[in-house]
């Protein structure tokens, strides 16, 4: 069923299984507990970091089907994306698994574009096992987005610091496992923000304007859930998230962040926060759905943002575009 | 929403932390003037071994810019200016940083298109204007050479 | 003595460039293509050379040394040879900067390999 831009699903698809991986920074940071596999070298023995990149998401795919005792050959699509150019990390582990593959390009947002088109298509009968799978690289980031990684340069104190890490979810029409309740894709949203450090700023009224069409359309409000995760507005961006929201009537008690949860700021040198597709994508995987599956939350809206440059408008001088993508996540048995 | 680009702009700027000025411009000038003195603790060194003035400045530089590279290549370069902010950019050790690191960095991309065609990618605007400008002072000079 | 003022000078003219980064939006690249063209302006205005006696290292180290040694060099050219001068000096007088820049770029490429920052 759908009411204004939201996609409500009367039979909830599942997310039945769930994978994280994670590099060196990851494993020092307070997440390292949820992840399934954390490496201590973020080359992975590849030769350049766009190989490993690739290769991390291979790890994350195989280890959640690992996980659900199913083979690739059980998988009716893969929905994945990355920050690479073309979406080649992605596109270069998929051409080693035999799998129909449909490539998704939405930033840091991907992970929830992803998730949030593969329940649709569960839901729709379309497909009996779909796998969302999202991931980034911090160095192959650098090299694309901002300056080589021996170029020295200071970190100015709203950039944010590229996840190494990739998420897998498996979603089928039906099974055990957190429900998939709705799905409200975002609309892209400019407010001249050009500093292309500050993607927290950028993203921030994307996900305001995607959380307040949910209310309206759900007739809820963000008091309603254990919590609302964004995915990567950071610190400066969270501030602005809830600033805008309080100047539009909505109050946000429960936001978390998943930027601001992947590391910590105090210890770790990452300035705002984390960011990248595998940033939202690691603290689904690590954090939401095994609290979800384990109780300990019932119910959340999970939000990732993206902010839609290229090294190119950047420097042409145009605004950063964002988007934000929602997902309503439930436990299995949770009646509402 | 409600929210325009000019109320939106105040508040980014409200939300975002500025820089820590009075650390970064200490960790500035004790990395720029070091690297600085190192400089002429080598310019004096090469003075001494007999050198003449401009030939002594110009090894002065060379060594610097060598020394730059081998930190640069360990990493140690990056992770100095990550607190240095323009104390290790404006020294001749951030230039040859400049070119190096994208030189390093392009190898996966081959020593033709990668190497040698990204290695001024960061440090060649700076030959360009530099070029650029010291050309138009020569042609300036030399009008106004007869006069000087 | 001059150990000291090659350090302050040359610790000052980082300040300023560590301010315009944090108070403008001049990010690291203008800063040096502006302290290189100012080094050009601020020698042919005669003011540099004086500050090099003084400073030493603290005046040539500094990009800003960069663009007095091509302005100079202009000026040495333009003196031998004329108009032409204009456009051989520079690049003679910066030969050895950016020669040696190049070829520890080429060696390093072939000795290293890009490094994570994690």
């Amino acid at each position: 069923m759908r009411k204004g831009d939201t996609i409500f699903f009367d039979a909830p698809p599942a997310v039945f299984c769930q994978g994280a991986v994670g590099g060196k920074r990851e494993s020092e940071g307070p997440l390292a507990a949820g992840f399934d596999l954390l490496f201590p070298e973020n080359s992975l023995g590849e030769e350049t970091w766009e190989a490993a990149e690739s290769r991390l998401q291979q790890h994350c795919l195989e280890l959640t089907l690992q996980k659900a005792r199913l083979t690739p050959a059980q998988l009716d699509l893969v929905l994945g994306g990355d920050l690479e150019n073309q979406c080649t990390a992605t596109a270069y582990h998929m051409s080693r698994v035999d799998v129909p593959f449909a490539g998704l390009y939405g930033a840091c947002s991907t992970m929830a574009e992803a998730l949030g088109l593969a329940a649709c298509l569960a839901a729709g009968g379309f497909v009996r096992v779909a796998a969302a799978l999202t991931g980034s690289h911090f160095c192959a980031a650098e090299r694309q987005f901002r300056t080589p990684l021996g170029y020295g340069a200071k970190r100015a104190p709203v950039a944010q610091w590229t996840a190494t890490a990739a998420g897998c979810c498996l979603v089928a029409p039906a099974g055990p496992g957190p429900r998939v309740r709705a799905v409200t894709f975002g609309r892209v949203r400019d407010y001249g923000v050009k500093d292309a450090a500050n993607m927290g700023a950028a993203m921030a009224p994307a996900a305001a304007e995607t959380i307040l069409r949910y209310c309206a359309d759900a007739g809820r409000a963000p008091a309603d859930f254990d919590a609302v995760y964004t995915g990567d507005l950071g610190l400066v961006g969270s501030r602005l998230l809830a600033d805008i929201l309080k100047e539009e009537g909505l109050a946000l008690p429960n936001h978390r962040d998943c930027g601001l949860e992947l590391f910590d700021l105090r210890a770790q040198q990452v300035q705002a926060g984390g960011s990248g597709a595998g940033c939202s994508a690691a603290v689904l995987c690590a954090r939401v759905l095994p609290a979800l599956k384990a109780g300990r939350m019932r119910r959340v809206l999970f939000l990732s943002t993206g902010a839609l440059m290229s090294q190119i408008t950047c420097l042409q001088g145009a605004g950063i575009p964002g988007v934000a993508h929602l997902v309503e996540l439930t436990a299995e048995e949770e009646v509402l | 929403m409600k929210l325009t680009i000019k109320r939106y702009d105040e508040m980014v700027r409200r939300a975002s932390p500025p820089s820590k000025l009075a650390a970064d411009c200490a960790w500035a000038f004790c990395v720029g003037g070091g690297i600085c003195l190192l400089g002429e603790a080598l310019r004096k060194a090469y003075l001494a071994a007999g050198f003449v003035l401009s030939d002594a400045s110009t090894m002065t530089s060379v060594t610097l810019i060598a020394l730059s590279a081998v930190a640069t290549a360990s990493g140690w370069y990056q992770k100095l200016a990550a607190k240095a902010g323009a104390g290790t950019l404006v020294p001749i050790t951030g230039f040859a940083n400049a070119v190096v690191s994208p030189a390093i960095e392009a190898k996966c991309e081959g020593y033709v298109p990668g190497v040698g065609a990204k290695m001024f990618l960061i440090a060649g605007p700076v030959i360009v204007y530099g070029l650029l400008a010291s050309t138009a002072w020569g042609a300036l000079y030399w009008f106004l050479r007869p006069w000087l | 003595m001059s150990y000291l003022w090659a350090f302050l000078v040359g610790g000052a003219l980082c300040v300023i460039g560590q301010l315009l980064i944090d108070l403008t939006a001049f990010t690291p690249a203008r800063v040096l293509v502006s302290y290189v063209v100012a080094g050009v302006v601020l020698s042919a205005l005669g003011l540099w050379g004086p500050l090099v006696e003084f400073a030493g290292a603290g005046a040539t180290v500094p990009l800003v040394g960069f663009g007095h040694l091509l302005a100079a060099g202009v000026v040495d050219a333009v003196d031998k040879m004329g108009l032409l001068g204009a456009l051989c000096g520079g690049f003679a007088a910066a030969a050895a900067g950016v020669t040696a820049s190049l070829v520890c770029g080429v060696l390093a490429a072939f000795f290293s390999r890009s490094k994570d920052q994690n």
